[in-house]
């Protein structure tokens, strides 16, 4: 049998929802008074049944794994599957409420680096301190010390406080001090979001070295699935609290993928949106839909058809539509204009045609606009609708833009065309 | 087949009693850093430093000995208002710190708390401890003023029993801390006792012979009032302290030894409650 370093044995975490940390001793006195004498609890909301079901939230849901000494297990899941959960139980942060997690080893975590760093300490004396939190010995620290300094690339500064490192010089302090401990497990949760690409290799480097020479167990979550594939020879996929699946790590992230793409709605309900007051209103969106596709992330270079669907108070009017395509931090990217919509009083539809291979590979938010314009081109909104999303993934077509750069902006335009040069040289 | 061996198993939160006594002891370095850490970032970037642990006892002490001792006639019989009041002030200052100090542990660490595990009782300890090197530097400083008014001959009588003073000090930060770490505790679920705090120990301060000379006070040398009075575990030892430096007022065995009685109740209490809530009070801060 191989020996194990972690093993999570049927283990649910329940949260209560709603406000926990506002709770006041007057407030629970009360609702206890009250449940005691069968009466209705006054600090209840209208309508909110007492302790009902709905105010717990299950973040894990019996939830079994086990992880042998020596494996680097890479955690994925949406946001909210419950990945942090576990580790903070790992890590004894927090107790679950029902399970056992047994551990063979000492353990660091590094649920966010820099944890501890007190900003008035220097360098030095935060690399004591928080290799202490982590639980190394002074004289551990002592021996090692040299080696953090250097790998942490900051050794000019180690007698300046804190506070005056850049967040950069921070985290490559506290990844030093977190990766040079002699701990049997190693706990990381989105350590290398921060740092420059240099650093992150180095970490990666550091981490795989770790596993393979000295042979100690690591947790790894993020939702940087190049850094999986990198480092973690075996995923555990998290879904809604429990195992979604578990194996090597391509299909694990291929799994991962699907889960998260079908989460993509194809079709985008807006009648109850907010309207606002200086649009007319009187043709108004109610929804979109990309009617031929099984979700809303496209290959680079597919055109999918979708459908807007819109109610007009009159049919005189004249109605142009347009498009403005806006990245996911909601820069925007460009306009596309859509032309006049025929349309009569009532609901109307108009189905329209979108080519992705003018967008560079990426996540894009789709604002639709119906309005009007007169001849010197002063606009008048009717309605506008903001929640349109869809995905362009990278595909055959898109080798140009495999290495892709941000400065090249997210639109690509359409090909110059070279003017024949014979012509010319005639 | 060989059999799993596992070093540490976490469990369901449902124990009673469930202390990391034997994880503590391993955290001598750990502890020492926090104390220094505490220390430190305190003075950091202040002109006068640690001179600042010796100007507030001493204005206190000004402004008790002015309005307390002179104004209102409550100071104390056959020693100078000051020393007096300064004995009571800085003795006062260590049990009121390691107190309020304690009682911030989770909400003011829950940034390092949430993040990794180490015997959460490392805190309140080093917490208390460090309010010690404040307080060596005020007992310094009161032992200068003891030099002097002995050398002047202003009627202090130092005895035998000044050589209790380490109990003493030891049982007010126990104390302290057991109270600390009982409000902590409830502190992570009700913010009310976050409020309570700050008042309550200057009305607490009140209750104890600290601003004035309770020996002179013939209202709370009686009967009911007294034993009510001696209860307050904090007056005891005050006037236990100030006996043996001072030579004023006198010990009441019996109510020294309720005194401890009370903070050992206190102290095993208060350390029950925050090894009870440790382990889900990052769900509720």
């Amino acid at each position: 049998m191989e020996e194990l370093a972690i093993r999570v044995e049927h283990v649910s975490k329940e949260y209560r929802l709603g406000a926990i940390g506002g709770a006041t001793l007057k407030g629970e006195i009360q609702s206890k008074l009250a449940k005691m004498f069968h009466k209705e609890d006054p600090n209840l909301k209208i309508g909110e049944k007492a302790y009902g079901k709905n105010e717990r939230f299950l973040a894990l849901n019996d939830l079994s794994f086990d992880i042998k000494k020596g494996e680097t297990v890479g955690i994925i899941g949406r946001n909210g599957a419950g990945k942090s959960t576990i580790l903070k139980l790992i890590c004894r942060v927090t107790a679950p409420t029902e399970g056992n997690i047994y551990l063979n080893g000492r353990i660091t975590s590094m649920l966010e680096v820099g944890t501890g760093f007190h900003p008035e300490l220097t360098g030095r004396e935060n690399v004591y301190l928080n290799g202490a939190i982590l639980g190394m010995s002074k004289a551990e620290i002592e021996k090692k010390f040299d080696e953090i300094v250097e790998f942490s690339e900051v050794g000019q500064f180690i007698d300046t406080p804190v506070k005056r490192y850049s967040s950069g010089m921070k985290v490559k302090l506290a990844f030093a001090v977190a990766s040079h401990l002699d701990s049997d497990i190693m706990i990381m949760d989105e350590v290398l979001a921060v740092g420059d690409i240099a650093f992150q290799n180095k970490c990666i480097d550091r981490m795989k070295k770790v596993a393979e020479e000295e042979g100690r167990t690591i947790l790894y979550v993020s939702h940087n699935m190049a850094t999986v594939k990198n480092l973690c020879s075996r995923c555990v996929v998290l879904s809604h609290g429990q195992v979604a699946f578990e194996g090597p790590t391509a299909e694990a992230i291929a799994i991962y993928m699907q889960d998260k793409n079908l989460d993509d709605k194809t079709f985008f309900d807006v009648s109850g949106a907010k309207r606002q007051r200086k649009n007319s209103n009187r043709h108004l969106l109610k929804n979109l839909h990309m009617y031929q596709s099984p979700s809303s992330v496209f290959e680079y270079g597919e055109i999918f058809p979708f459908r807007i669907e819109w109610e007009s108070e009159n049919s005189d009017e004249r109605l142009l539509m347009k498009m403005i395509i806006n990245g996911i931090d909601l820069t925007p990217v460009g306009v596309i204009f859509g032309g006049e919509l025929k349309h009569c009083k009532g609901r109307n539809t108009a189905e329209f045609k979108f080519d992705t291979s003018y967008l560079v590979p990426g996540k894009y938010t789709v604002d639709i606009i119906l309005y009007d314009e007169d001849k010197s081109g002063n606009m008048m909104y009717h309605d506008r609708a903001t929640s349109m999303r869809f995905t362009v993934e990278h595909g055959e077509k898109s080798l140009k833009l495999k290495h892709w750069f941000k400065d090249w902006g997210n639109a690509v335009l359409p090909c110059i065309e070279q003017i024949n040069g014979d012509d010319n040289n005639v | 087949m060989e059999q799993q061996k596992w070093t540490t198993v976490v469990k369901a939160n449902k124990k009673l009693i469930d202390m990391d006594l034997k994880g503590l002891k391993n955290c001598k370095d750990l502890i020492f850093l926090f104390v220094r850490r505490t220390f430190v970032s305190k003075y950091k970037q202040t002109v006068l430093g640690p001179a600042w642990a010796v100007i507030q006892p001493f204005f206190t002490t000004v402004v008790y000995s002015v309005f307390f001792g002179n104004i209102a006639g409550l100071g104390a019989s056959g020693v100078p208002n000051f020393i007096f009041y300064l004995s009571g002030t800085i003795v006062w200052t260590l049990f009121a710190n390691c107190l309020t100090e304690t009682s911030h542990t989770f909400t003011a660490n829950s940034a390092i708390l949430g993040k990794v595990y180490f015997p959460r009782l490392v805190m309140p300890v080093s917490t208390t401890i460090s309010q010690f090197i404040s307080f060596s530097i005020q007992f310094a400083f009161m032992l200068c003023f003891m030099v002097y008014y002995l050398i002047t001959d202003a009627g202090l009588k130092p005895n035998i029993l000044i050589a209790m003073f380490p109990l003493v000090l030891i049982q007010l930060a126990v104390l302290g801390m057991g109270f600390g770490m009982m409000i902590s505790a409830l502190t992570t679920k009700y913010r009310d006792l976050a409020m309570v705090v700050s008042f309550g120990v200057s009305l607490w301060s009140y209750c104890s012979p600290v601003a004035y000379d309770m020996f002179s006070r013939e209202q709370l040398m009686n009967g009911i009032i007294y034993k009510i009075y001696m209860l307050n575990p904090v007056t005891p030892a005050i006037n236990l302290f100030r006996y043996g430096f001072l030579g004023t007022g006198e010990v009441d065995w019996l109510f020294y030894g309720i005194s401890w009685i009370t903070t050992a109740v206190v102290a095993i209490i208060g350390a029950l409650m925050f090894s009870k809530s440790e382990k889900t009070f990052m769900d509720t801060v």
